[in-house]
This record gives structure tokens, sequence and C-alpha cells, in this order.
């Protein structure tokens, strides 16, 4: 541990023109500004795909309402999914890894640098390109129209027959470009892990967020190859006269399926493994006590990363797969809550006899889990694939995947902006408007998630853009609505926080929560060079052995 | 804190009682009249029963694992939280325990275990019956955006309304499906006789119910299939065993031929009527969109998007996007006077 009390001023760009400053953004190859650049673009589609979600939600209001057409109604739900997932969670979360990492692992920067900057761009053009298709469409047929096809672009109605024109190129092409940056980013995560860990840090004294992130990475270029492999035979189909999926020429449609569900599932974990790290980090802390079981906290996301690879077809229980088959993926399906449920009890048994902090970001934590408990819980109903002959495809499957999403990794997402905001900045967060922030997400949250769950048990199918009066989704759907809203403005609350606290917040120092891990001993906002001098550890906690000379965990471990 | 928990749970679990309440009222509310609802908890047929029986056990389960995990959270919120008096201090450090991370893999690898094997029965009911030789056979054709149902044995085809006998348990009387699609994939759903099962192209599926009850069930197409996929409604009308020997006999007829519906009938012979839409017994044999033979015998038009009245009929002809924004039937453009003629001659179609 040799960073110790080393300062060293923040590099000065302040009197450059504001071009100089663009340029150096644009042309960064520092793994922090990168990150920046990532979360701060995730933030943009964001606002984006949330202004799209409030759409679906006024047009939903109320039955037969017609705020918009059918056609745009079904643009909106394949737009709000496609950025969410592509342009929202997967940058966001990739924005944090690559500003993290190297910090806890005592690195000065990832391992490709260059391909880092090339994997940030190429995923943000693929942004680009997908909104570009709201002028371009349509291409030569007339005026813009962006993709609906849904955002799992089901065969044949990703086919040329059922979409002319060219917005399915635009997502296509979309996810393509984007896939590929993630593989960049995803092979850069493990070598920056794999070699470029400080002197004493073994793997076994690797913060829990370095492991995830590691597993995550891995799971990225197991799970994209073959949706970007799927995406090149679209392509292939559309404009080359191949027939993969092409029904009407023999191809098959659960071909289509079988590629996206193998991308779509371990998606999924993709996205909520980065966030179990945060929670793996921000909980001890919080709780002032050391990860309960970690050997077997990484034991546990290896099995999910691995259980997790046989389990996509979940997502196809009613398409007529024989029962063998339906058995085998309700089996795998439901032994994945396994070792997701031994990392829930060790974040209890971590907060069990600690004392508990409950700053924004400790409660942003203790929200996910509860609301991942039951999201988990949730999955395990539709796991028992014959009740998922009725739950799939209606609206209680929206609900369980937003409580996923919104609910555990948006959740878990604000802790991790409350609790390392300080580190990128420099300024603490507002404790009170993360509070408002934090108390009207959870109502809104729960108005629209919690009641979600009800029209798809009464028979409403997700993906329609209105519904007969008669059928009683009126009431229901009214409240949906209202919690969308309250989200809403709590989002806007965020913002303000972000923004406020920028110019104002309070000097965060150093270490303004009294951790233990590496990014902690360097100033905030790190220098380009992160560590003046390269630390050396001798457990995984080595800010605590510094502050407690007289009992360090490095006895122990 | 301790105030504001107890109050957030007080909350929960009012917010809770009142949406059960809420349902309750309104299955109840459409429980007993002729028209059934889609509420998947209110089963009247073998398949969507053994669904609720097994959703109520994994309920149970999920129910009691919820209530335990969620008390030990609350508890370790509530009774480990820091307090004014101990700025400062660290409680104790604790890095794990053998023991207890065994006993959390275990007792869950075991309920894993159980519900496993509740569903593998569940799954080997539904997917693997039989079909018994009384069965009556029914192909299930999904368009964009109707449905098209064919009764091999019977000689019949209809659209969007299916008609299926009653199955008394005594003699069962069940009906298997045969799952076809004409273009992209559709779901068919009626969530009180079973859980849905797509339609896809290329991919012949097979589902069954055996109703227990008359009466009127609806459902919709549920998987995403293009513009109009909301108004892809679907009703199936369970019959007593007379009333469906009654509907079969009179579908079975070829259309009835009225003279005062002569110039209709040559303006939809006319026109490009023909080269979508079948009327039995006349040159019109298109199959693109729903047959008309007995298209007055059904109570709604354009896949339940709107009552089979005079009104919308005229309307649908002269323009199905006032009705279904999307829907693949072009507008006519007849004169005022053939597009009378044609819903008068459409209305002699019983």
């Amino acid at each position: 541990m040799s960073s110790n009390a080393i300062t060293v001023p923040a590099v000065q760009i302040q009197d450059r023109p504001w071009v100089d400053k663009l340029h150096q953004w644009v042309t960064t190859t520092d793994h922090k500004r990168l990150g920046i650049l990532y979360i701060a673009s995730a933030l943009l589609f964001l606002v984006l795909g949330g202004v799209e979600a409030l759409i679906i939600r006024v047009q939903l209001m109320h039955a037969h309402n017609d705020l918009v057409s059918p056609q745009v109604f079904n643009r909106m739900f394949t737009m709000h999914g496609t950025t969410m997932i592509f342009f929202v969670a997967m940058p966001i979360l990739f924005g944090f890894a690559n500003y993290l990492v190297p910090l806890m692992i005592g690195a000065r920067d990832m391992a490709f640098p260059r391909l880092n900057a090339f994997s940030f761009w190429l995923s943000f053009f693929g942004a680009l390109l997908l909104y570009f298709s709201f002028l371009g469409g349509s291409g030569l047929y007339g005026a813009g129209n962006a993709p609906d096809i849904g955002w799992w672009a089901y065969a044949p109605l990703a086919a040329r027959a059922f979409s002319p024109g060219h917005s399915s190129d635009y997502w296509t092409l979309a996810v393509l470009a984007s896939g590929f940056g993630s593989i960049g980013t995803a092979i850069n995560i493990i070598a920056t892990i794999v070699s470029m860990r400080c002197p004493g840090m073994t793997l076994g004294r690797m913060p829990l967020l370095a492991w995830l992130n590691l597993v995550m990475a891995g799971m990225v270029l197991l799970a994209i190859s073959p949706l970007s492999a799927a995406q090149i035979m679209l392509l292939v189909d559309r404009y080359l006269g191949g027939h993969f999926f092409d029904t009407q020429a023999g191809g098959s449609a659960v071909l289509w399926m079988h590629f996206f569900w193998i991308f779509g599932h371990p998606e999924v974990y993709v996205l909520i493994i980065p966030c179990f790290a945060f929670m793996s980090e921000i909980i001890p802390v919080f709780s002032r006590k050391p990860i309960f079981g970690y050997p077997v906290m990484v034991g546990a996301t290896v099995a999910i990363a691995f259980v997790s690879m046989s389990v996509w077809a979940h997502h196809m229980f009613t398409v007529g797969m024989s029962s063998y088959a339906n058995s085998f993926f309700t089996i795998t399906t439901m032994a994945v809550g396994v070792p997701t449920g031994i990392k829930i009890f060790n974040w209890i048994g971590t907060m069990w006899g600690g004392r508990i902090q409950l700053r924004t970001p400790m409660l942003f934590s203790i929200g996910f889990l509860f609301q991942f408990l039951i999201a988990g819980l949730t999955g395990i109903m539709m796991a028992s694939s014959p009740f998922d002959w009725q739950l799939s495809l209606s609206y209680f499957v929206v609900a369980h995947f937003h409580y996923v999403i919104v609910g555990g990794i948006l959740f878990a997402l604000f802790g991790a902006f409350y609790y390392w905001y300080p580190k990128m900045t420099g300024r603490m967060l507002s404790e009170s408007l993360g509070k408002w922030h934090f108390w009207l997400f959870f109502i809104g949250f729960h108005l629209t998630f919690d009641v979600m769950h009800i029209p798809g048990i009464l028979g409403m199918p997700r993906r329609i853009y209105t519904y007969e009066p008669s059928r009683g989704w009126d009431t229901l759907n009214l409240i949906i609505t209202i919690g969308a809203f309250i989200q809403a403005i709590a989002i806007l609350v965020f913002v303000a926080n972000l923004v406020i606290s920028y110019f104002k917040g309070a000097t965060a120092g150093n270490d303004p929560w009294d951790a233990w891990t590496l990014e902690w001993s360097t100033s905030s906002p790190p220098p380009a060079y992160n560590f003046a001098s390269i630390p050396v550890v001798a457990s995984r906690r080595p800010l605590w052995d510094l502050k407690h000379p007289e009992d360090p965990d490095s006895r122990y471990e | 804190m301790r105030r504001v928990t107890s109050s957030t749970l007080r909350i929960v679990s009012q917010v809770i009682f009142l949406l059960w309440a809420a349902t309750a009222v309104w299955a109840g509310e459409l429980g007993n009249s002729p028209l059934h609802t889609t509420n998947i908890f209110a089963p009247s047929s073998t398949p969507a029963k053994s669904i609720v029986e097994l959703s109520v056990f994994v309920l149970v389960i999920t129910g009691i694992i919820f209530v335990v995990v969620f008390a030990l959270l609350a508890y370790s919120v509530v009774k480990f939280r820091a307090r004014a008096g101990d700025a400062g201090r660290e409680p104790a450090q604790v890095y794990g325990s053998t023991q207890i991370e065994l006993a959390w893999t275990i007792i869950p690898i075991l309920i894993v275990v159980v519900l496993f094997l509740a569903t593998a029965r569940v799954i080997h009911t539904i997917q693997d019956a039989p079909q018994p030789p009384t069965a009556i056979e029914v192909t299930a054709v999904g368009h964009q955006y109707w449905w098209e149902f064919r009764y091999p044995n019977l000689g019949i085809v209809t659209a969007n309304e299916l008609h299926i006998p009653v199955s008394d348990p005594a003699h069962p009387t069940p009906t298997f499906f045969k799952l076809l699609s004409a273009d992209t994939d559709h779901s068919f759903w009626v969530p009180e006789l079973a859980g849905k099962t797509d339609l896809i192209p290329n991919h012949p599926n097979r589902m069954w119910v055996d109703p227990h009850k008359t009466g009127v069930f609806l459902g919709q197409c549920a998987q995403y299939c293009g513009a109009q996929h909301a108004k892809m409604l679907l009703r199936v009308s369970v019959d007593s065993a007379k009333d469906f020997e009654a509907w079969v006999q009179s579908q079975q007829q070829p259309a009835i031929q009225d003279e005062r519906a002569a110039v209709g009938r040559r303006v939809f012979d006319g026109n490009a009527c023909m080269n979508c839409h079948t009327v039995a017994g006349t040159p019109a044999n298109g199959r693109f969109g729903p047959d008309l033979t007995h298209l007055m015998s059904r109570g709604t038009i354009a896949a339940g998007a709107a009552e089979n009245t005079h009104n919308n009929l005229r309307l649908w002809i002269q323009d199905p996007s006032a009705i279904k924004p999307g829907s693949l039937m072009p507008a006519m453009k007849l004169n005022d006077a053939d597009l009378d003629a044609v819903v008068s001659y459409m209305e002699t179609l019983r």
C-alpha cells in the first residue's frame, strides 16, 4: 500500500477554449473519460427511451385511446426495448466497468486503450444509426419511420415480405455495430483483469466488482457472437436471397428464436451481474462489514454464468417444443435460482450484525434486494412451463422483466451513481435530493410494475396498441400510467441532482464513505494516470488494512 | 426508520389486498354471464385447470420463500442500522460461514427438485394427452390479422368465431387443434380454456381443450404479428351437443341464393372481393380473407373489432381503416349504390 497520502493535482484544462476540450473528449483513450462518455450517452438514450415508454403508457391509459396510430405504437415499443437494452443498459454498465475496474485493481488504464475508444464510438454510432431511422427508415419508400418489428425482430416479420423499406435494416445494423463494440469492450475487460492487476492482488484478493465484471465480459463474448451471426444471416436473407429465416421459401422462424434467445437470456445476466457487483461493493461499506462468503459469491456468479447459458428456450415455451425440451428448460431455469438465492442470502448475511448506514446508495441497494427477490420469484413462476403458457406474452411477463431491469438493474445503477459520483467528479450528490429521488422512484416503480402483473393475469397480451373496454383492464392501466409519470418526475430529480451537485455539491475528498477498495486511495477525480506509484496490496480490503494496522484483513486471508 | 418501515409494510399489504379484492370483484361480476372473462384463474377446461392447480402450488412455495427472505431482510435493516451512539466503532468483522452457506445452498436445491417434479407432471398431462376417437378436429390458421378455422372432418370453414361442443367428463368430446400460420407468427390464447400455443409458419403445432361449460370464451392473438396485432380478437362459442349439431348442419349448407340481392352479388363478383373471399356455391373462392359463406351467423366482423351490424358492415367495406387501421383489406372505393347493394348481399349470407 504505497499510494497513501500521495495527492496529485488534477490536470488543468480549465483555461483552454471549448473546442480544445471537446477535441480532448472525442479523441480520448483514458478509461475514466471513456467511462463517463459511455455513461453520459446512456443517460441521453435513457431519456429518449423513457419518452417512448411514456407515449406507450399514455396510449394505453384507457381503452380505445387514439393518441397514436398502431404503426406509431409498434415503433415506440420496438425502439423502447432496443434502446433500453442495447443503448442504455449495456453502455452504462460498460461505462462503470471502464471507469472502475482499472482503479480497483490498481492499474493505470485498460489493457487496450485505443480499442476501448473504438468500442465506445462503434456502439455510439450504432445508437445514432438506430435513431436516424426516424428520418431515413423507409429510404426511397417515402417518409421516414423507425423499426416496428419488436426488439426480438422475430422471423418472418423481419423478412422483406413483411418489413419492406429500410427500417429493419437500421435495427439490424445498429445492433450489429453496437455488438462489435460490446465484444471489443469485453475482450478489453478480460485482458485488463487478467494481466494488469497490481502487485499482491491475486485473483482471490480481487474486489468482487472486478470478479463479476470478468464473468460478465466472458458472457458477452459467448452471447453477442450468435446474435451478430444471426444479424448477418438476416442481412443475407434480406439482400442476398438467403432463406435462413424466410419461411415462404422454407426457412425456419424457430431458428431465429433460438439464435435470438441464446443471446437474449444470457444478456439478462450480462446486465444483472455488474449490478450484483455494485451491490457487493456498496452493501459491505454501508454495513461496515466485509462481504459475507467471498469465495461462495465468486462461485455462485460463475455458476449463474454457466447455467444461464442453457436456459434460453424458456422464452420459447409457447412455440411448441416437445415435453422433454420443456421439462429440460424448466429445470435449468429453476436451477439458476439456487446460486442467485445464495447471493441474496450472502448480502443479507453481510448486513446481519453490521451497523447499517441508510445513506442514499444503501437505500437503493435495499430497494434492489427487495425488488430483485420478487423478480426472482415471479421468474420461478414462469420457469414452471405450464404456468408460463398462460403468463408468457402477457403483461405479467412485461411486469416481471421490468422488475428485473428497473427494480433490479436500475436501482443498483442509481446506488452506483450515488456511491461513485464523488469519485468521478470530486463532489458529493445531494443527500436530500437523493432521498426525494429514491422515494419518488420507489413509489412510482411499485405503482407501475406491481399493478402491471394483474392485467397479465386477466388476459391482456403485450404489444397491443389498444384493447376492448369490456375486458376490464382500464383502471389498472390508468394506475400503471400514473406510476410511470411519478418515475419520470423522479428521473428529473435525479438529473437535477447530477447537474446541481456538479457545481454546488460538497467537496468529496479521496474517501468520503470510509471505504476499503483502491479507487478510494487516489484523489477525486483521479489524475489521468490514476496512481502516482502502483499500489501493493496484501488483502481484499487494502484500505481497511491501512486504517486498522492493529487488525488487518491480511491476517485472516 | 422503524416507523417508516412498518407504515410502508402496511401500505404495501393494503395495496395487495385492494388489488386482490378488485380482481375478485371483477371476476365475479362477469363470471355468471354467458360471456366469459379472460382471467387465467377462472378455468373451464382441463388444460387450464391443471395449470391453475400447478400455479397455486408454485404461488404458495414462492410466497413462503418471499415471506422468509423478506422477513430476514427487513429484520436486518431495522435491527442492525447504525445508531447515534456507535459513531466511529466498527462492528465485528465476520467473513462467512461454511455451515450457513451449505444450508442456504441445499434447501433451495430441494425446493427446486420439488417444483420441477410438480411441473413435469403437468407438462406431461397436457402435452402428451392422447387424442380420443370422439375428438373434434380443427385446423386453425393464423393470418394477418384474423383467424381461419377449418373442420376437415365436417367440411366447414369459418373465421374468427370458433364453435366447439361442450365436453362432458363422462363422455369427453375434446377439441384438438392443428395450428398453422399463413404469414407471420401468431399465438392462440383463450385463457379460460388453455395456455397459449404459437402459430408459426412451417412449424405445425398441436393443442387441445375440453370445455366444461357452455358460453362464449374470449381470447386474442398473443404473439406480435404486425400492425393490427391488437385487433386480432378471438371468440370461442362452446355449444351444447344439440346446438353444436345444429350449427354444423347450417354451416355445411352452401350460401343462400337470394334473388333480391342479385345486384349486390354481381358487384361482389365483378370487383376484387372474390379474389380474397370465398362464398361457397358461387365463383368467389379466394382464400386470402375470411370465408363469407355464412357471414351473418357471426356476431362480429374484422376479427372481433366491430359488432356485425348493417352500419359497421357498410363502413368496413367502404373504409376498413376507419375500424382497423393497418388491416390488409383494401378500401373498395365503391359508389353508394354499389356499396348498399354489396351490404344487402352480405346480409343474405346467413
